[in-house]
């Protein structure tokens, strides 16, 4: 057998710039979920079996294998490891049938790691969230070098996650290595 | 201008982009015998008050939410923010 690994958006190879490391993710299967007309209340149901709890306004549930986050007005994305769930989507429609819209968004994002000292510095040149005053499991939906991007804080506290178009993986790319080499 | 989301809390306007007379909501009905001068109101003849006025936001860097904001288009006071989405229910729609 050959010895195959999918895709990524953009290979790039993991940076530490100053005190910043930027990594792409390639191992996160994504699938969004909305719930249709009169289907939020068994969307709510389905969400707290997979996620152990419903994301609640500018929140994320961090939670194994599947976590997820909050992205609208009853809509969820919803993410997990992709060399366990690259189906996500087959499996959250199975549960959820007619009470949910869902769809594969492995496809549409590019997912970046920036973690270290300097984080809360690069992220206010990048974007105009309060990064400082966020915690851990917060999450918000900004604009970086044009390009509606979602930010979620993660545990560590260094650590954010950054989701981006993907087929603008590189400008973003590109956006993040310029704000980590002007901190740094 | 601070545009208080009802769900996300304050937000740059620069976050939003503007979409109109929130007088889009109430699209008149198709079938109507009179539907061709209705339809004819509803996409070209605006109001254009010097006052307060009910207007569409759409939250475009943010949640994506549609949302109802009254302003003072002389002052860009807001006294009030709500889902467009609620708006159209209290009136019957989108059930």
């Amino acid at each position: 057998m050959h010895d195959l690994t999918p895709t990524p958006a953009l290979g790039a190879a993991t940076q530490t710039i100053g005190t910043v490391t930027i990594a792409e993710n390639t191992g996160v299967a994504l699938a969004s979920v909305a719930a249709r007309n009169g289907g939020t209340e068994a969307c709510a149901k389905v969400l707290k079996d997979v996620l152990g709890a419903v994301p609640d306004v500018g929140r994320t549930v961090l939670h194994d294998p599947e976590a997820g986050f909050w992205m609208g007005p009853d809509q969820w994305m919803i993410g997990a490891p992709m060399n366990t769930h690259e189906d996500i989507a087959d499996q959250l429609k199975a549960k959820l049938g007619n009470a949910a819209s869902v769809t594969e968004q492995s496809g549409a994002w590019v997912v970046f790691d920036v973690i270290g000292e300097r984080m809360p510095d690069m992220c206010e040149i990048l974007c105009n969230i309060p990064i400082r005053k966020m915690v851990a499991g917060d999450v918000r939906r900004t604009m970086i070098h044009q390009l509606g991007c979602f930010v979620i804080r993660r545990a560590a506290d260094d650590h954010i996650r950054i989701l981006g178009p993907r087929a603008s993986a590189q400008s973003l790319h590109h956006a993040l290595i310029t704000a980590a080499t002007s901190v740094a | 201008m601070i545009i208080d989301h009802p769900l996300l809390g304050p937000r740059d306007s620069a976050e939003f982009t503007y979409m109109g007379d929130a007088r889009l909501i109430d699209r008149p009905n198709p079938n109507d015998t009179d539907a061709a001068a209705t339809f004819f109101d509803y996409a070209y003849l605006r109001d254009n008050p010097a006052g307060w006025h009910r207007e569409l936001w759409f939250h475009e860097a943010g949640d994506r939410s549609w949302l109802v904001v009254t302003r003072n288009t002389l002052t860009h006071e807001i006294s009030k923010v709500e889902l467009a989405r609620d708006v159209a229910r209290a009136q019957g729609r989108s059930k």
